[in-house]
């Protein structure tokens, strides 16, 4: 997918546009609204995130004059300010969301699949693995005209493997993507995840292999 | 929040008793001016009447042929006999001589032809006006002095007296029963103006600091400056107040973001389990200073609006709903499922972003402690006098003995090991309900799991 950051503070910028590239995301980055407004002339985004207090203005001016246009990219705002303050400002304005800094970017992720999905998902987003078609916006693995809706954490951990099929993942990793940090589980609670992935797909091409001592990879035959 | 005024005395009240007592006086010297005017004028006429009555007797004196003559006429106590029935006598003496009459009438000292005396004194047990005049007469080549004394009894004149005093009574009592009305109200108008200055100021919502622009009497003008000075200067420090909130929140959560995001990527990155387990601790942390900072402004801001409330009409249930989708995405990373239940609005008085909040907060806690897979219940119902918003979650639910010491500051359950919060959640959401005049009890849920949190709020009537 495509996304736009609107954000003046460059190492935040950075770490974000760090992080939605590992996610294999597009992201082009506009410190201020002027280039954010370039931006959005030349380039046709899935999603814009926008920072609230900016060198050359509000985000959220920027926001209403985006709204009055016919474009009609989502727009989630990031903002810093206490919600108290700002929260009906922003969503009454035309944003399709926020969050507050800082967030756990997989709370970022969840946010942005709602609103895309709200808006209607582009075809782009299912992905074939052997006879297995995934909708990793819907949330819907589609097998032989049977749809099955996947839970909130099965279809995070679908993505991972769907994302690099054959590659390798450590319960380690796979335990970060799926539990806050402050939830205290063991590597060994991914079993139950990686069980039930294994019934959805169970007489399908696509299978996930336990890699003994390493982790687990989907495997499509 | 407003202390106790100091109230001694009152404006209306000291204007209309100095004027209740001014009028009060004003009506006594006129009664007893009315009054002393009418003895006077009673007196008079009395002696005019005796007076000529007396020269009437002595115009009859003559001297005939060496021999005093005297000739009583019936006019001359006739005219007395007008006035009233009073009784009426006389005397006559001729230089001391008594000659007729009342031989024991009071002579009242020694009359000169020029003018006569007059004197009230008592004779026969009763008041009498007497009035004892002279003429000088020549006999027989000598002068003789001829006195006589008319007097009246003063029944007549005392009735008379009597009835204009009543009469001045009624005058007196009118003209205070006037000037009492009018005095209230002159004093009614005159507070007029600082009444109506009150009740504009008070009539004012609580966002409401511009200056008093209506005209206002000078006596009135200092007073309302320095009301206009002190708005101007509570609005400066209210708006500083805000803008440091907001500017605060903004200088602390961008670093900790950028901290937050680049730890994560991080973690992505390194394989070392040690490496690992360190980045993870550093995110808890970054996590549990964001959330207590974040806290700490949402509870600055809520105190800061509890103190100024701005009321409108709510539906609670659409509140619900709304927040419920908001945290939607949140509950979802741990597949918790979120059920509404707001069969139909309920409409109360309140601040919106408070009740936000606080439900916010429930919610955020009811995430947190819920297990994975767990539900959680938010129904909003009315009764006849209050709204009730109820939040159910499916955790480990309230530590009994622990649950009234959850509202108070930084004060945190017993059985919330490695749960990241900063023990303020749920003095905000105490905090907001008391500033709506509602009702928190918190409870375990009695037919199974998870702690079970009420708002009970007064619905308008």
């Amino acid at each position: 997918m495509r996304f736009l950051l609107v954000e003046d503070n460059e190492q935040l910028a950075r770490a974000i546009l760090d992080r939605l590239s590992i996610e294999g995301h597009v992201v082009d980055h506009a410190p201020c609204l002027e280039d954010a407004t370039a931006f959005i002339d030349t380039t046709d985004y899935d999603l814009i995130l926008l920072d609230i207090m900016l060198p050359d203005g509000d985000g959220r001016t920027f926001l209403e004059q985006h709204r009055r246009t016919a474009d009609a990219t989502p727009v989630i705002v990031l903002t810093a300010r206490s919600e108290v303050s700002d929260r009906v400002g922003v969503l009454d304005l035309g944003a399709d969301d926020y969050i507050t800094k800082p967030f756990d970017f997989s709370e970022l992720q969840a946010r942005c699949r709602a609103v895309l999905r709200r808006r209607g998902g582009a075809a782009r987003n299912q992905v074939a693995l052997g006879d297995v078609l995934f909708d990793s916006l819907a949330g819907t693995l589609s097998i032989g005209g049977q749809t099955i809706h996947l839970r909130n954490r099965e279809l995070r951990l679908f993505e991972v493997f769907a994302g690099a099929p054959e590659q390798i993942f450590s319960k380690s990793k796979l335990v970060d993507r799926l539990f806050s940090y402050d939830d205290d589980v063991s590597e060994n609670a991914i079993e139950v995840y990686v069980g039930r992935l294994r019934r959805h797909l169970s007489g399908t091409r696509a299978q996930i292999v336990t890699v003994r001592g390493l982790g687990y990879r989907m495997s499509i035959s | 929040m407003t202390a106790a005024i100091n109230k001694r005395g009152s404006i209306l009240r000291q204007l209309i008793a100095l004027l209740l007592a001014g009028a009060a006086v004003l009506a006594v010297i006129l009664f007893f001016v009315v009054q002393g005017f009418a003895r006077q004028l009673a007196e008079e006429s009395q002696d005019n009447i005796l007076n000529a009555s007396v020269t009437a007797i002595l115009d009859t004196a003559a001297v005939q042929q060496g021999e005093l003559t005297l000739d009583l006429p019936y006019s001359a106590f006739s005219m007395l006999g007008n006035l009233s029935d009073d009784r009426v006598f006389y005397a006559v003496y001729s230089d001391r001589t008594f000659l007729t009459g009342y031989s024991d009438l009071p002579q009242i000292g020694t009359p000169s032809p020029e003018r006569p005396l007059f004197e009230t004194v008592t004779y026969q047990g009763e008041d009498i006006r007497i009035i004892n005049a002279a003429r000088r007469l020549v006999s027989e080549g000598r002068l003789v002095t001829l006195t006589a004394s008319v007097a009246q009894t003063r029944n007549g004149q005392i009735a008379t007296l009597n009835r204009i005093s009543q009469n001045a009574a009624a005058l007196g009592l009118g003209f205070f029963l006037l000037t009492a009305l009018m005095a209230y109200l002159a004093a009614r108008s005159a507070i007029g103006p600082l009444q109506r200055l009150a009740a504009s100021v008070s009539r004012r919502g609580p966002q409401d600091l511009r200056p008093v622009a209506a005209p206002v009497p000078a006596e009135m003008v200092p007073l309302v400056g320095a009301l206009n000075n002190f708005m101007d200067r509570l609005t400066i420090s209210l708006a500083r107040s805000e803008d440091f909130i907001a500017e605060a929140a903004h200088r602390i959560r961008t670093p900790l973001a950028t901290v937050r995001t680049h730890a994560e990527n991080t973690l992505h990155r390194v394989e070392r389990d040690e490496n690992r387990a360190s980045l993870r601790e550093m995110i808890r942390a970054i996590d549990d200073s964001s959330r207590a900072a974040g806290q700490l402004l949402d509870h600055a801001m809520v105190t800061f609006r509890t103190d100024h409330l701005e009321e409108e009409e709510i539906d609670l249930s659409a509140l619900a709903q709304d927040m419920v989708h908001r945290l939607g995405p949140l509950a979802e990373l741990r597949d918790i499922s979120m059920i509404c239940n707001t069969p139909a609005p309920v409409v109360i008085h309140g601040d919106p972003i408070l009740l936000q909040n606080a439900l916010r907060n429930l919610l955020d806690n009811a995430i947190k402690y819920s297990p994975a897979e767990g539900d959680i219940e938010v129904s909003v119902t009315a009764s006849e006098t209050q709204a009730i918003l109820t939040v159910r979650d499916s955790g480990a639910g309230f530590p009994v003995g622990d649950i009234t010491e959850l509202t108070k500051r930084f004060a945190r359950g017993s059985n919330v090991d490695g749960i990241v919060g900063s023990g303020l959640g749920l003095t905000i959401v105490d905090e907001v309900t008391r500033a709506h005049n509602g009702a928190l009890s918190i409870t375990n849920n009695p037919k199974g799991t998870g702690g079970c949190v009420t708002l009970a709020l007064p619905s308008p009537s």
